[in-house]
């Protein structure tokens, strides 16, 4: 195979995956303090159009950035109030804020251009490709890895940062334990409502930088609909890296791969129509988690924190 | 000083009625704050929305055709949802039922001669069944693989939507349709009755009777029915259920048929009662939607009804500013998706007071 359509394939995977990653992970520190949200559709798409409206009046690419974590911590902040303060149904809670995620956003959209105008089609500022010197010299695989945007970049450096707090320090343990086991977690003297609202708000600061890498270097822009169901692809990764960071790189990349070839696949004028080469992401998505899950029942074990989706109430604790 | 939920001895009833009330009051003031920053006056927007959803005989017969595939999904939504099957795909269920009712008239028996009313029959069928095929992936998923039903039922909707595009945009195209992206009208071999004209009812067709006839056997199913008793159990405390016997994975099944083709007869009123062809604007949110229905309704057949039409006035009503005053029909779904905020954060006053204790020394 031509290694140069080899490269190309890889630059995309990693510009298609980087969303996925940020989310993934938002979602994986979320879920490991056991609160399950099921908003992430709407997280990352408030974050994607807040962005993108907050770097084109601004100019700035940071107050963009600045403005989708703001949003991303509000509207994780509404999940956490009502799933940790108010014990309410964590699913129900999770898709009433993907509802009213996307309704806010579309609204939006309408009205966050010129004066009151859409946002639809207009230009703003978007991150560009800059090489990483030296790295970027590394054949083949430096031109795919180190000549990308500085939020792909900020992905390498968030992977094995969450890896290692999570597995290496005392407050990723903290983490885990009130994930696993509220109540010894309690007795341990750690306070699990507070460590899950943090994880909760820290996911969802990282839910909404997944959407602000669409609208401001992936696709910069906004149209309706941008996500285009990231965020649920971004659940599913999570069981598929099994709670673990750098699985759901590997997820993201194979994701992402899938993304890059159904648009090499249109370049090359296949034959396939179009809309079956749009239902690859979604169809992959659930041949993956079928064999996940069959192959986590196959090896008797379930990598799902054991607390997750239950509240934790200390006076009525079983 | 500290604040704290105390549970109470009985969950009150009371405030079991006023949570639903007062949220929806409190979405609307958030509304309102949306529509001031949008510059739009929030007294004179909701009055527009209302007059828009229930103000004249129009207005309340196009907010009651809006309320029937809400209905229908919401009934296929709220008897997964007792199960505690997280079925998101009413959408695609909707769809796929879309699809079916359409391929029965235009291609399936096309030509052969057969009565306007037998094809409405096995359209209907058709549509019942598709939906639950949709809704049998899954389902068997999650009974035989433990497959997290939430992800594969969303997936499933993207699916069934680009099959749908492609359906009407490709293959099933009317060639005579100068180009209009849709499938040939079968209005003239087989449209769903409208009510009768002395209703003054408008385009509200004979899917308003379907719908209410299967909140009624719904109701009878889940509250006179030893299965409804499993279902219910099962929803409560899945664990109990396992150990009185009851077999999960085959009710996973049937209540996903059950659900999956009621949502498939939502796809064929909005088909074979409105547009009569496959078309843009099948697809357009109602499985969602259901879901905020299903859930405020407590997930009651009967209470589903109420809530589908007040939801639908809330979308026509959102519609008419659109219209009117040129503001954005998302803000009807900013409001839906608030007031489902509100019922969660209120709900646990039912069950707990709060109280304030007194705590000597440091807090």
């Amino acid at each position: 195979m031509d290694l140069a359509l080899l490269v190309s394939i890889l630059t995309v995977t990693i510009q298609a995956g980087t969303s996925l990653v940020f989310a993934t992970i938002g979602e994986i520190l979320t879920e490991r303090s056991g609160i399950l949200n099921l908003g992430l559709e709407g997280i990352m798409i408030m974050g994607a159009v807040t962005a993108f409206a907050g770097a084109y009046h601004s100019g700035s690419l940071l107050v963009g950035l600045l403005i989708a974590v703001l949003v991303g911590l509000l509207l994780a902040s509404i999940h956490a109030v009502l799933t940790i303060t108010f014990r309410a149904d964590q699913v129900v809670s999770g898709l009433a804020l993907t509802l009213f995620g996307s309704g806010l956003a579309s609204f939006l959209g309408q009205r966050l251009g010129p004066g009151g105008k859409p946002l639809v089609g207009e230009v703003g500022p978007k991150f560009t490709k800059t090489a990483v010197p030296l790295l970027s010299e590394i054949p083949y695989l430096g031109e795919a890895l180190f000549k990308q945007d500085p939020m792909v970049y900020g992905m390498y450096l968030l992977v094995p940062l969450v890896a290692y707090y999570l597995y290496k320090t005392r407050p990723g343990l903290h983490l885990r334990a009130v994930g696993e086991n509220p109540a010894t977690a309690d007795a341990m003297g750690i306070h699990v409502a507070r460590t899950r609202y943090l994880y909760t708000l820290l996911g969802g600061v990282l839910i909404a930088l997944g959407g602000a890498h669409l609208s401001l270097a992936y696709t910069p822009g906004w149209t309706e609909n941008l996500t285009g169901g990231r965020g649920w692809i971004a659940i599913a990764l999570v069981i598929f890296a099994t709670w673990d960071p750098w699985r759901a790189v590997a997820g993201a990349i194979l994701f992402g791969g899938v993304n890059a070839i159904q648009f090499r696949l249109q370049a090359a004028g296949t034959t396939l129509p179009a809309a079956f080469l749009g239902m690859l992401p979604y169809l992959f998505t659930i041949v993956v988690l079928v064999i996940i899950t069959w192959w986590e029942a196959f090896r008797k074990r379930v990598g799902a924190p054991a607390a997750l989706g239950i509240p934790y109430v200390r006076e009525e604790r079983g | 000083m500290e604040i704290v939920f105390e549970r109470r001895l009985e969950p009150s009833r009371l405030i079991a009625v006023l949570v639903p009330i007062i949220s929806v009051v409190l979405a609307l003031v958030v509304g309102g704050i949306l529509l001031l920053a949008a510059g739009a006056d929030p007294i004179q927007t909701y009055r527009a929305m209302f007059d828009g959803a229930f103000g004249t005989p129009y207005a309340r017969s196009e907010t009651m055709v809006k309320a029937i595939p809400l209905m229908l999904a919401s009934l296929a939504v709220s008897i997964a949802f007792r199960m505690r099957f997280w079925n998101i795909g009413a959408e695609g269920q909707l769809v796929m039922g879309a699809i079916a009712t359409a391929w029965v008239p235009l291609f399936l028996l096309h030509d052969r001669g057969i009565p306007a009313h037998t094809l409405l029959l096995l359209m209907g069928l058709a549509a019942f069944v598709a939906g639950a095929l949709w809704g049998l992936i899954p389902a068997s998923l999650k009974a035989f693989l433990r497959v997290n039903e939430i992800i594969t039922t969303l997936m499933l909707n993207y699916v069934a939507i680009l099959l749908l595009d492609y359906l009407y945009t490709g293959p099933w195209k009317d060639k005579e349709g100068y180009g209009f992206p849709g499938t040939a009208s079968f209005k003239e071999l087989a449209a769903l009755p409208r009510l009768p004209e002395w209703l003054n009812a408008g385009r509200v067709h004979m899917g308003l009777i379907i719908a209410l006839v299967a909140a009624l056997l719904i109701w009878l199913l889940l509250l006179r029915t030893k299965w409804g008793y499993e279902i219910r159990v099962t929803g409560e405390n899945p664990e109990a259920a396992r150990y009185a016997g009851i077999n999960l994975a085959r009710n996973f099944l049937l209540v996903m048929v059950v659900s999956g083709g009621l949502a498939g007869l939502a796809g064929y009123g909005q088909v074979a009662g409105i547009a009569f062809r496959l078309q843009k604007g099948i697809a357009v949110g109602d499985g969602f939607t259901a879901i905020i229905i299903a859930w405020l309704a407590k997930l009651h057949p009967l209470g589903v009804l109420l809530v589908a039409i007040l939801m639908a006035g809330l979308s026509t009503g959102g519609d008419q500013i659109t219209i009117t005053m040129g503001l954005p029909a998302a803000m009807a779904r900013v409001v839906q998706g608030a007031i489902l905020f509100f019922v969660l954060g209120g709900d646990i006053f039912v069950r707990y007071r709060l109280r304030v204790i007194r705590t000597t020394g440091k807090t």
